[in-house]
């Protein structure tokens, strides 16, 4: 039914989710909480150097891969390409690599990119209270950290080598960039590495503690599946799609007015029907190598992208399905 | 008429923009509505990329156009971005929302009233989002504010009027015109509202989110209007035992 037609609503939406299932329960707690609508973002990648071995990722030190990291002035470049799309929302992607990578050199990236931007999170390594503090001085109001499993053993099976092993580092840096007065924290595991029920189970029990904690910042949660990479590792406990419409429907009910984020590792047409769903945030057009929105292939890739349409098609895509593209929520003087 | 400021209003509905679909769906829902007066989050409009932004949608010689600060998590921010509303060329109107709390969205009463303060000094016509707290619309309306904005239920919950005594408290005290706002879930809701006295409410939520939202802003405003009529009206008083509409006294039984 066209939404603008004046005609009763139609039954599967007006029962409630009752009889419909937890699947249009969800899409409803949605809308209610975000209305039809999905910001959009774009991952831009700074380094693929990386002083950790873990199993799963194409960074991984072991991996015999050509490495680039981006000048500041590659970054703006890149970011203003970005822009031109339409993006507001970006998110800085790198691997862990202190020296290459540190506190001072996002500052200036910051310092550089946040007057032409909505908002700039940052998705790299974990970092203490201080760090922190002074990155959300030089503009990042969004820290993504997943904690990749809760599962210590697996936990310690995957991160074989590198500062990463630590499973307690990596899970105290939540609570450090919460701390340190970060706004948005986005937190996940990657699905695949271990049972999803017990590591989702245990990431909303630990969004639950920090919203109790940090009532004021604003979280948002991430179910990145295991793709294809450098790597070549198999997924230990893959997930279905069918299981991967289950998880999402569940952090939904658990976690009403947590944003939930999709990336590109999904295909197109997953990605279409996770949008009525309860997915919130949505990257669209992305390259996950540095530079690779404009030198693509020099460097290698973090994974492989599955959606591959751009900007302008993903944006479309939402549209044609009753919900609105956001390009821009935020407002960087915040 | 509702006299807000110097401006008077033949509609009683304010209709907020964020949450719609698109924004033809927008556009024709607030038409239905009938309203005057809409608001729009600052944090969603982008004067560098008109063509992407929610306010080409919006005719800005027919509606008065109430920016918000959303997002604003203390009086600090709540001003920075009323001057950034200023800055653009949204005009002195604006909503004054300062919500540290991302959960339940409740606004903060003592950084509002601290931001209020310094933005109707600065010549805001400040519209402030309250709890529905009959002190703090007082003292907002005793330091200048056009109008006090108490909600009915936490924003975007549809539960209707879960602070009805509390608003019922600020309608009688008030000095200035009472718009509920948030939490109104269903025209019925709007109704109610209105019969008990306010003088307008505010919807976003229950319209944009309903499946059509356009015969949604009708029914609203159909529920605004009849709430006003009812209160006008003047209520018949409540009784324990029924009465019959047609009185009996002098009909005599059987006599013929
Ligand atoms: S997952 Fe992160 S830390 Fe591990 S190898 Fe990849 S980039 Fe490095």
């Amino acid at each position: 039914m066209a939404l603008h037609e004046k005609s009763p609503p139609s039954p599967s939406l007006s029962k409630r989710g009752t009889e419909g299932g937890i699947l249009e329960q969800a899409g409803r707690l949605t809308r209610q909480r975000f209305g039809r609508t999905i910001q959009l973002y774009a991952p831009l990648y700074l380094s693929n150097e990386c002083i950790d071995i873990c199993r799963y990722c194409g960074f991984s030190l072991e991996n015999k891969i050509t490495r680039k990291t981006l000048s500041v002035d590659d970054t703006v470049r890149e970011a203003e390409h970005l822009l031109n799309q339409g993006f507001k929302h970006l998110l800085l992607v790198s691997g862990e690599h202190p020296r290459i990578v540190s506190p001072k050199y996002l500052k200036e990236i910051a310092n550089h990119l946040k007057p032409k931007l909505a908002s700039l999170s940052i998705e790299v390594a974990p970092f203490v209270e201080d760090d922190y503090r002074e990155l959300v001085q030089a503009g990042v109001d969004g820290v993504v950290i997943y904690q990749e499993t809760y599962d210590q053993k697996r936990y310690q099976e995957v991160h074989l080598a590198g500062p990463k092993k630590s499973f307690e580092r990596r899970l105290q840096a939540p609570e450090n960039a919460a701390r340190a007065g970060v706004r948005r924290i986005g937190m996940g595991i990657l699905v695949g590495l271990s049972d999803w029920q017990e590591d989702l189970a245990r990431l909303i029990q630990h969004i639950r503690d920090m919203k109790k904690k940090y009532w004021q910042t604003e979280f948002t949660i991430s179910l990145p599946r295991l793709r294809p990479c450098a790597s070549d590792y198999e997924a230990p406990s893959p997930v279905s799609n069918e299981k991967y419409l289950q998880m999402i429907c569940l952090v939904r009910l658990a976690l009403p007015d947590v944003g939930i984020v999709l990336s590109t590792r999904e295909s197109s047409e997953f990605r279409d029907q996770l949008i009525s769903v309860g997915v919130t945030h949505m990257s669209a057009g992305s390259r996950t190598e540095p530079g690779g929105y404009l030198n693509p292939k020099e460097a290698e890739e973090q994974f492989r992208i599955e959606d591959k349409r751009t900007a302008d098609e993903v944006a479309a895509a939402i549209s044609s399905r009753g919900y609105e593209p956001v390009w821009k929520d935020w407002e960087n003087i915040l | 008429m509702l006299l807000i400021a110097d401006k008077s209003f033949s509609s009683r509905l304010l209709v907020g923009t964020g949450k719609f679909p698109s924004g033809e769906v927008m556009r024709e829902s607030l038409e239905a509505s009938g309203t005057e007066i809409i608001t729009v989050a600052l944090r969603r409009i982008d004067i560098a990329q008109p063509e992407k932004d929610i306010l080409r949608f919006i005719d800005r010689n027919r509606f008065t156009l109430l920016p918000n600060t959303s997002g604003a998590r203390d009086s600090k921010e709540a001003i920075l971005l009323a001057h950034l509303a200023r800055e653009a060329g949204l005009g002195k109107w604006l909503k004054l929302e300062v919500i540290p709390d991302p959960q339940y969205l409740l606004p903060d009463p003592i950084e509002t009233l601290k931001a209020a303060e310094q933005l109707v000094q600065e010549g805001f016509v400040v519209f402030p989002y309250i709890h529905a707290d009959p002190v703090l619309a007082h003292r907002l309306a005793d330091i200048g504010c056009p109008t006090v904005m108490p909600l009915a239920a936490p924003i975007g919950s549809g539960r209707g009027l879960k602070m009805r005594e509390a608003i019922r408290i600020i309608i009688e005290q008030a000095t200035v015109p009472v718009i509920v706002d948030a939490g109104l879930g269903s025209p019925s809701h709007a109704c109610e509202a209105m019969e008990m006295g306010a003088d307008a409410v505010l919807v976003n939520t229950a319209i944009a989110t309903a499946e059509d939202p356009i015969a949604m802003a009708e029914a609203f405003r159909l529920g605004v209007e009849a709430g006003r009529k009812g209160f006008l009206a003047g209520k018949a008083e409540e009784k324990l035992k029924a009465e019959a509409s047609s009185p009996l006294q002098g009909v005599i039984y059987g006599t013929s």
